[in-house]
């Protein structure tokens, strides 16, 4: 009687964790289902296709997969240096007290943000900004683009980085810092020299999160990014993303290779995002930190 | 020569501090701008009936947002009733057995559906449901939003009961306690202000999620209760509101914005203080 008891426990916990796994399993065969008539149809060409035109049923993936490698790794350039001071700031300058746990609490809160406020203000405020120094750059003042698109994603992204920086920056250890110090090092050689290379394979786990936030991330990007379904001209040109396509054009999907295109388009996504999440992970757990 | 050597090296440090504190501030620059625009442009259109009424039509003066934060409730609600016992069952099985084959893989899943884009979240519960019951629903957006609070549940609980120390258990067992009651009545009591603030994290997170209800639980201008229909939610609401032309809509989704933010930053903060308050310190 009492055995029964203890299996069924077991049994319950068993079939949840399961069940997990399951999900996971079935998300993977649905998307392979669901995009599976779009490659009958057009097969390999799918990827290089540089057309995407749901009226002639040609649909070609590679302006959104550029605008999502563009809009990504411009967000990533221009957010590591940023999110690296702040890593470094909490992670060496400002270790304890009151000030460090505030800042902590705001990078927290970076990343708190809904990302359809981001697209929000970036729609109002930041898209009539962009227009005017596009005019004074004196090219296409669209406002919208993949630049407009790159800055709120960088912000977004800050928090990823800064937060796993900053704990494998505080994991240096004291001996070695502290060995330079008595050499003569400044701080800043201290950082240089000790601490960033020290560092420097955990602050990549870090970077892989952002990139993989940075790819999948759909609302603020389709809110300033222009929707325009072309290879992108210019870093100022409107553009569209593999998630923002997706968001725009699939309750309005016209047939079913549109549809099926759209799920390719979104397993792609998953499958880049899945594999620089992971290794990402990988890294983390074997520097044995905490996020 | 080493005194000129020395200057520019310690110029060098206080260069690199001003640099590093300077980039600092950059990168906490947006985050005030945003707030600022928000509570500036928002708290002014915030009144009761702004929190009551229905939104009303292009022209048609005041209107407000219940609807959308009654959809949002819903599919919390629902959202929660997907995650919650399978996220516990998850983690307690995770943090019992620590190093099976099935522990190993789950933590791996867990980890793959953490870093699924919303958005092909999305597809999948439009697949899932919204195409075999022929409409958008809220039951379909409230799923989407379950599985994407699904992991942060299951680490959550995983994490804080791996913490409680073997003595407990121990103490329970050697009382002739069956494992199966020590588990439920001795652990997880021990572990719920861990657990809670888990879930409370994981809603302020779908609070603002959107992408995944674009097209499960779609939006919907009137009130609705009825979890087999379209519900509107704030997000969706800023989202449609913050695309169109008015001006009018434009002010009710900065309004707007101003509650989902109050939302989400009291989800996170309500999550921080009962691990400060109710946590038992081992």
């Amino acid at each position: 009687m009492k055995w029964g008891k203890e299996g069924a426990f077991r049994g319950v916990l068993l079939i949840g964790t399961l069940v997990i796994g399951l999900i996971v399993f079935a998300i993977l065969l649905s998307l392979l289902w669901g995009s599976l008539p779009v490659f009958k149809a057009l097969g390999w060409r799918f990827f290089p296709g540089k057309n995407w035109n749901p009226v002639t049923d040609n649909f070609g993936a590679l302006p959104f997969l550029l605008g999502t490698l563009i809009t990504s790794f411009l967000a990533l350039i221009i957010s590591l240096p940023l999110s690296l001071s702040i890593a470094i700031l909490l992670g060496e300058f400002l270790r304890v007290g009151r000030g460090s746990s505030f800042l902590k609490s705001m990078v927290d809160l970076i990343a708190a943000v809904p990302s359809v406020i981001y697209g929000f203000w970036g729609l109002m405020i930041l898209v009539p900004l962009m227009r005017n120094i596009e005019i004074k750059l004196g090219v296409a003042p669209y406002g919208v683009g993949i630049m407009t698109a790159s800055i709120i994603l960088s912000v977004m992204i800050i928090p990823n980085t800064a937060s796993i920086a900053r704990e494998v920056i505080k994991l240096v250890p004291a001996d070695l810092k502290e060995a330079a110090y008595s050499l003569g090092a400044t701080r800043y050689e201290v950082v240089r020299k000790v601490i960033l290379p020290y560092a420097r394979s955990g602050i990549f786990a870090g970077v892989l999160l952002s990139l993989g936030r940075a790819l999948g991330e759909t609302m603020a990007v389709t809110m300033v990014i222009g929707n325009a379904n072309e290879i992108p001209k210019s870093l100022f040109a409107p553009a569209n993303t593999m998630a923002s396509v997706i968001a725009n054009e699939f309750t309005e999907a016209t047939g079913d290779i549109h549809y099926s295109a759209l799920i390719a388009i979104g397993i792609t996504l998953f499958f880049v995002t899945t594999v620089i999440n992971l290794i990402g992970r990988y890294g983390i757990k074997k520097l044995a930190i905490e996020e | 020569m080493t005194e000129k050597g020395l200057k520019v090296r310690l110029m060098k440090d206080k260069l690199f501090k001003f640099i590093i504190l300077s980039l600092s501030i950059i990168s906490l620059a947006p985050l005030f701008l945003i707030l600022f625009f928000v509570f500036e442009r928002g708290l002014k259109v915030i009144n009761w009936s702004f929190l009551t009424q229905l939104p009303k039509p292009v022209g048609v003066a005041g209107g407000g947002i219940s609807n959308a934060i009654v959809g949002t409730l819903m599919l919390i609600a629902i959202a929660c009733l997907v995650a919650v016992p399978l996220g516990i069952a998850a983690g307690v099985y995770l943090s019992e057995s620590k190093k099976t084959k099935i522990a190993y893989f789950t933590r791996l899943t867990v980890d793959v559906l953490q870093g699924t884009p919303s958005i092909v979240i999305g597809i999948i519960a439009y697949l899932w449901i919204v195409l075999p019951m022929g409409k958008f629903s809220a039951l379909s957006g409230g799923i989407a939003l379950g599985l994407m609070t699904l992991p942060l549940v299951v680490r959550g609980s995983e994490e804080v009961l791996k913490l409680i120390p073997h003595d407990i258990r121990e103490a329970s067992l050697a009382l002739g306690v069956p494992r199966y009651r020590t588990i439920l009545k001795v652990i997880i009591p021990a572990g719920i202000p861990g657990i809670v603030s888990a879930i409370l994290l994981g809603i302020s997170r779908i609070a603002g999620e959107t992408a995944p209800l674009l097209f499960t639980a779609f939006g919907n201008p009137f009130m609705n209760l009825n979890i087999f229909k379209p519900v509107n939610s704030l997000p969706l609401l800023i989202f449609n509101y913050a695309m169109s032309p008015y001006e009018d809509w434009q002010t009710i989704a900065w309004g707007a914005s101003v509650v989902l933010i109050l939302i989400v930053l009291g989800g996170n903060i309500l999550s921080r203080i009962v691990v400060r308050k109710w946590q038992v310190q081992f």
